[in-house]
C-alpha cells in the first residue's frame, strides 16, 4: 500500500500547489487576459461583428473555471510526479526524499512545461486562428510527447555509461543528448506564427511572463510540498 | 532508575519501491493523467466528445495560461 498513499500525496501536493498557481494568476495573469479580450472586442467592433453570446460569464472563467482547470491539472501532474518519484528515489538517486522531489520537479518543469514552451509558448486570447486549431493542437501534444521521450532516453543513456563515465559525466551526457533530441525533432515541427500584427507587445510579453510565473510557482510548490509529504511515508525516522 | 532509548541516527541509503507495486499504480495513473489533461486542454477545441462549448468556455483562461492552444 506504499505506493497508493505515495500518489495519493502526490495528488494531495498538486492540488495544493495548483492553489497557490490560481491566487498568483488572479493576480498577475488575469489583468492581460482581458487587456487581450479588450483588444479582440475592440478588432471585432471595427469589422462590425456582432459581440459573441457569453455562454459563460468573464467572471466565472476567470474565477471558478480558472481555479477548476488549474486544480486538476495540478492534481494530474502531482500523480504522474508522485510516480517518477517512486520510480527514480533509491534506484537512480541516493538523494532524500525531499532533496529528490525538488530536484525532480525542477527538471520535470523543464521537460513538461519550459521546452514545448520554447517551441510552442502560451498565448493569450485573440493570438490565434480558429482554422488552424486542429494542427496547433497536434503539434502542441506531439512536442509535449517529444520532450517526454527524449527525457526517457536521455535517462536510460546516462544510467548505461554511468558504471563506465561516473555519474557526473554520464548525466552531463544524458542532459546533452536530451538539449540535442528536443532541437533536432522540434525542428521537424511546423512554426506557429499567428500574432496579429498590430497586437500589443507589451501584453503578449506580460501574458507570458505570468504563465511562465504560474507554473514556477506550482512546480516549486510541488517539489517542497511533495517532499515533506513523501517523507512521512519513506523516511518516517526523519520526519 | 530511569532509562532513555535514544533514537538511532538515521543514515541508511534510501529503500526502492519495488517496481511491481510501481507498475498498477502507473498504469491507472497515467490513464487518468491523460484523461484530465485532455479535458483541461484540449477538449472542444480540435475534437469535442460532448457538443457544445461549454467545457472549452469553462476552462477557457486555465488553457490559455497553462499553454495549450486555444481558439
Amino acid at each position: 500500500m506504499m505506493m497508493g498513499r505515495l500518489l495519493s500525496r502526490g495528488m494531495l501536493a498538486g492540488v495544493f500547489a495548483a492553489l497557490l498557481a490560481f491566487v498568483f494568476a488572479r493576480v498577475f495573469a488575469e489583468p492581460q487576459v482581458n487587456l487581450a479580450i479588450a483588444y479582440e472586442a475592440a478588432q471585432a467592433a471595427l469589422a462590425n461583428e456582432p459581440p459573441e453570446p457569453e455562454l459563460v460569464s468573464r467572471g466565472v472563467q476567470a474565477g471558478w473555471g480558472l481555479l477548476t482547470a488549474t486544480v486538476l491539472y495540478g492534481a494530474a501532474y502531482g500523480g504522474v510526479f508522485a510516480i517518477v518519484f517512486s520510480c527514480v528515489y533509491g534506484r537512480f538517486s541516493r538523494l532524500g526524499a525531499r532533496s529528490l522531489a525538488l530536484w525532480l520537479a525542477a527538471v520535470c518543469c523543464v521537460v513538461a512545461v519550459i521546452v514545448p514552451g520554447l517551441k510552442y509558448p502560451p498565448n493569450p486570447p485573440a493570438v490565434g486562428n480558429t482554422e488552424t486549431i486542429g494542427v496547433r493542437t497536434a503539434a502542441y501534444f506531439i512536442m509535449l510527447g517529444l520532450s517526454f521521450c527524449s527525457a526517457m532516453i536521455g535517462l536510460v543513456i546516462a544510467r548505461h555509461y554511468a558504471p563506465r563515465l561516473g555519474n557526473w559525466n554520464a548525466n552531463v551526457l544524458g542532459v546533452l543528448l536530451y538539449g540535442a533530441l528536443v532541437a533536432g525533432l522540434s525542428a521537424l515541427l511546423p512554426d506557429v506564427s499567428e500574432v496579429p500584427a498590430d497586437f500589443p507587445a507589451q501584453v503578449l510579453w506580460r501574458f507570458r511572463e505570468s504563465a511562465l510565473g504560474m507554473q514556477l510557482v506550482l512546480w516549486a510548490a510541488l517539489g517542497l510540498g511533495y517532499g515533506v509529504l513523501a517523507e512521512r511515508v519513506l523516511e518516517p525516522a526523519r520526519a | 532508575m530511569a532509562t532513555a532509548t535514544l533514537k538511532p541516527a538515521v543514515a541508511v541509503a534510501p529503500v526502492p519501491v519495488p517496481l511491481k507495486a510501481v507498475v498498477p499504480w502507473a498504469v491507472f495513473g497515467v490513464l487518468l493523467f491523460i484523461v484530465v489533461l485532455y479535458f483541461v486542454g484540449a477538449e472542444q477545441g480540435a475534437t469535442a466528445l460532448v457538443s457544445g462549448h461549454a467545457v472549452h468556455e469553462f476552462v477557457h483562461d486555465g488553457r490559455h495560461l497553462l499553454g495549450f492552444p486555444c481558439h
